[in-house]
């Protein structure tokens, strides 16, 4: 074919890090904390919901309403209804998507245009920005940025703010939207009710839309609280609050998302999504309506896997903190989410020539030392970062504590062996 | 400045730095009546529109016989829905699996079709799996189709056709399906054909692609050899993609044969090839689809589909590849679903003929697919009470037979464009992939209103 084949909207957006990193993991014998899932299995209630799902009626098999599968969109309502202080109409306000993922697309498509500006915070989940790029958007970053440490003193994720006259001088008359991600991936933060405050006024102050990217919401530890930005007064009409599944329920294969919010937004993310996908697998809606009516009957409760998971990972991640430190890796002790990262400034300056492309942020290149060389796999934060500001933020490595406690103690043995490999 | 002092008090220790913005320039009252900037994107301006949601609504009453929308109400063969039982006990198979397919799907799918084609199929290089072949048809349309290119599509055609070229900025370019006169003789679906002329005249630089469907939902429509090679030649003299829809690939009849295009001299290198699980296995509510082409295509849906969905549903994926197996095995035994299937159906389909026979309307025989459309006009129902609508006739029949006969049905101009609604208007489709209990109850319909008409 000589004509050009790929539509414009695709340039800039084909490259893939997690192809790369995915496949030198399964290559060498690793201990695998690079991608975001879980290793262990969805709680017991779960499978079960999807057994129910697949042994019911027959007609589950079959197409369900495009918009949300009705017992899921209805019971989303009122589960995030009550959390959100907000009356939640299952069918304006719900929409069913595939994946947390996928709600993203579907908001992008829906309300970005050529030339709109969409302020992202960096470190970012890498899919914002191609995301804003193919739906022909201009991403406009702005960064999180690190207090000084005490010495000796471990770095938070809490430390790492916006400076609020930098995030005030990203607004401008073509911004349409803001998308913020809290807790944060790969930083592990978990914004404060104050912090939202000021992205919510400058959002109504400026006309903005936010995309409330809210995956681990039930993922916080220390005592923080999860703050949806769209309870503030003012922000519901102009938020999308997107959660998932996946991340709820430790069920990320099951791809069920939604996005939540005032009709005057919905419903133009539902011409996406009848001129896209159309509709979402049924069954799997179906296990997670049953899910969350179990996760309804018992919340707040110690019986909920809502407080039951976060208060297991909270171990997980001390257990992590605790276990890298021992190489020199400096963990950033995250507030929330499935991740933290892990500051390799050191290893930076003992081992400056990792083997990789003249142009390689050294991160990437420490990961695949790591990988072939320490049998541990992560991922290299600059990926979370626009191109200009890769190499100011080259000197850390994301790793994911959603394990089991026996990938927890292989990574104990390979962090042994690695230190005995240090001593002189 | 009252604001300015509540703020502060809700502040922790960084308040130094937040006053700075707090000055009253830029401390205004939040406003809830703030109208917002015109919020969606041009890219899905006048496609909000949807015929599925209108008369799916409509037809959800349980005293309703449905013939409206595409779905079974069969229950899938016992092996596959125990096979994703089986599966969903298996605990890796409820997190992330590849994001391009499923590698034991992709593997599975492989094979399958590599049967079909001269050459081997990459699985990982000339396989995409979607959610659904309306992702495929979004993934091919997005990731292909620019702002300015055009699109031929056929008419009538699959109504998410003309709304996902738009999307992508491109100029639909329609030609209709046209019927010789078919006097002293049964009429079917292959007495609707393309005039080659005309259809070569839709073709010019612009033309970036032409989407096929073969069955053809409505009609039923089985391209044949000859019909394909016209269409070959100019994909071949105009550079032209081809988006070949084939998710009713099994549901052929007896006397006809299903054909790829892409087998086709000339057509593997620019034909995306589409499939669906939903259609083959009659589990439409898995929504896994496929996508075949060589690797310069596909890794343009692939980048689509690494900025959308990233991956499908993980157990429904090892479900589908393990009912694949099953039946790969047994492509010659009459058991085997892809052969069994349309056989029970052309049975569904001859009932269903007959029915609209008896009724006095003269049905289109379709040599696929699992749709009938029928002329209702001649009927002469009385729509009077539905005349201050302004929708097409057909629109207005279904509403009126679906409110007094209880039966449903999708109307024909759903699937044209604005232009050329009125050439369809007359047309009604129904679905007969429905089990018996289902086409009884439509008998009992059918036969109380013939009883009324004499």
């Amino acid at each position: 074919m000589a004509k050009r084949l790929p539509a414009r909207r695709l340039d800039g957006i084909d490259h893939n890090p997690w192809v790369e990193f995915g496949k030198m993991a399964s290559e060498y014998d690793v201990v695998n904390l690079g991608q975001g899932f879980p290793d262990f299995p969805p709680p017991d209630f779960a499978v079960q919901a999807f057994q129910l799902a697949l042994s019911g009626d027959f007609m589950l098999n079959q197409y369900t309403r495009a918009f949300g599968y009705p017992p899921l969109t209805k019971i989303l309502a009122s589960f995030f209804g009550k959390l959100l202080e907000q009356e939640i109409d299952p069918l304006k306000n719900v929409l069913v998507t595939v994946g947390a993922y996928g709600a993203l697309f579907t908001a992008f498509q829906a309300l970005v245009d050529e030339g709109d500006e969409v302020i992202i915070i960096e470190p970012f989940f890498d899919c914002y920005e191609p995301m804003t790029l193919m739906a022909g958007g201009h991403p406009v970053f702005v960064t999180l940025k690190p207090s000084p440490t005490g010495d000796g003193e471990l770095d938070s994720a809490g430390n790492w703010r916006l400076d609020p006259t930098e995030l005030a001088s990203k607004f401008t008359s073509r911004t349409k939207a803001l998308i913020l991600n809290t807790p944060n991936n790969p930083l592990g933060k978990v914004f404060s009710k104050a912090e939202l405050e000021l992205v919510a006024s400058l959002c109504q102050q400026h006309d903005v839309i936010c995309i409330s990217d809210e995956v681990y919401q039930w993922l916080v530890y220390d005592g923080h609280q999860h703050v949806s930005i769209a309870s503030l007064p003012g922000m519901w009409e102009r938020t999308l609050t997107i959660g998932s599944a996946g991340k709820s329920f430790s069920a990320t294969g099951w791809k069920v998302g939604w996005a939540l919010g005032p009709d005057s937004l919905m419903k133009h993310l539902r011409t996406v999504q009848q001129n896209s996908v159309y509709h979402c697998p049924t069954q799997g809606q179906a296990a997670v309506a049953q899910s969350f009516q179990h996760e309804q009957l018992h919340f707040g409760q110690p019986s909920s896997y809502f407080v039951q998971l976060p208060q297991a990972m909270w171990r997980s991640r001390d257990h992590m903190v605790r276990s890298l430190q021992s190489v020199g890796l400096r963990p950033v002790v995250p507030q929330g989410s499935y991740f933290l990262i892990a500051d390799i400034s050191d290893f930076k300056s003992k081992m400056p020539d990792l083997p990789g492309d003249v142009d390689e942020p050294y991160d990437k290149r420490f990961v695949k030392w790591m990988i072939r060389n320490k049998g541990l796999a992560g991922i290299p934060v600059s990926i979370f970062y626009s191109r200009p500001h890769q190499k100011h933020f080259d000197h850390y490595v994301r790793f994911c504590f959603v394990k089991d406690e026996s990938t927890l103690q292989a990574l104990d043995e390979k962090l042994q062996k690695w230190k005995d490999e240090l001593r002189p | 400045m009252f604001l300015a002092q509540r703020r502060l008090c809700f502040l922790d220790s960084r308040a130094k730095f937040l006053k700075t913005i707090y000055s009253s320039k830029i401390l205004g009252l939040p406003t809830s009546a703030m109208s917002l900037k015109i919020i969606n994107a041009k890219r899905i301006e006048g496609l909000d529109s949807n015929v599925w949601t209108e008369f799916t609504k409509l037809a959800a009453d349980p005293s309703v016989v449905n013939l409206g929308q595409g779905l079974p109400d069969i229950s899938p063969p016992i092996y596959v829905k125990e096979k994703l039982s089986e599966i969903a006990a298996i605990d890796s198979l409820n997190q992330y699996t590849r994001g391009f397919g499923h590698p034991s799907l992709v593997k599975a799918l492989a094979c399958l079709y590599e049967k079909f084609y001269q050459n081997q199929i990459n699985p990982n290089k000339e396989i995409l799996v979607t959610v659904g072949a309306y992702g495929s048809l979004f993934n091919a349309i997005e990731g292909l189709i620019d702002e300015g290119d055009e699109v031929i599509i056929i008419m009538p055609f699959y109504d998410c056709y003309e709304p996902m070229v738009r999307m992508a900025g491109a100029t639909p370019v329609f030609i209709p399906l046209r019927s010789k006169p078919v006097d002293g003789k049964k009429w079917s679906s292959s007495d609707w054909t393309l005039d080659p002329q005309e259809l070569a005249s839709k073709f010019n630089s612009k033309t970036k692609a032409i989407i096929l469907n073969t069955p053809h939902n409505p009609i039923g429509k089985v391209y044949s050899k000859e019909e394909l090679q016209i269409i070959a030649d100019l994909c071949i003299k105009y550079d032209t993609l081809c988006i070949s829809d084939e998710v009713y690939e099994w549901l052929v009849y007896t006397g006809n044969k299903h054909l790829k295009i892409a087998t086709f001299p000339g057509m593997w290198e620019r034909t995306i090839t589409i499939g669906s699980a939903g259609k083959t296995f009659s589990v439409t509510g898995w929504k896994l689809g496929w996508s075949i082409g060589p690797n310069h295509l596909i890794k343009h849906l692939q980048t689509v589909q690494q900025n959308t969905i990233y991956t499908c549903a993980t157990p429904l994926q090892e479900a589908l590849a393990q009912a694949f197996w099953i039946d790969i095995k047994r492509m010659d035994d009459p058991e085997c679903y892809f052969n069994s299937l349309p056989k029970e159906l052309e049975v569904k389909r001859d009932r269903m003929i007959h029915l609209l026979e008896s009724l006095g309307l003269k049905p289109i025989v379709p040599d696929g697919g699992y749709f009938i459309i029928a002329d209702v006009s001649l009927l002469d129902a009385d729509l009077s009470d539905m005349k201050d609508s302004n929708e097409p006739y057909d629109y207005k029949f279904v509403k009126w037979m679906t409110k007094n006969k209880k039966l449903s049905a999708i109307p024909v101009s759903a699937f044209c464009n604005a232009e050329t609604k009125l050439q369809f208007e007359k047309f009604v489709r129904f679905c007969f992939i429905k089990k018996d209990s289902t086409l009884d109850a439509a008998e009992e319909i059918i036969k109380a209103w013939t009883r009324q008409k004499s």
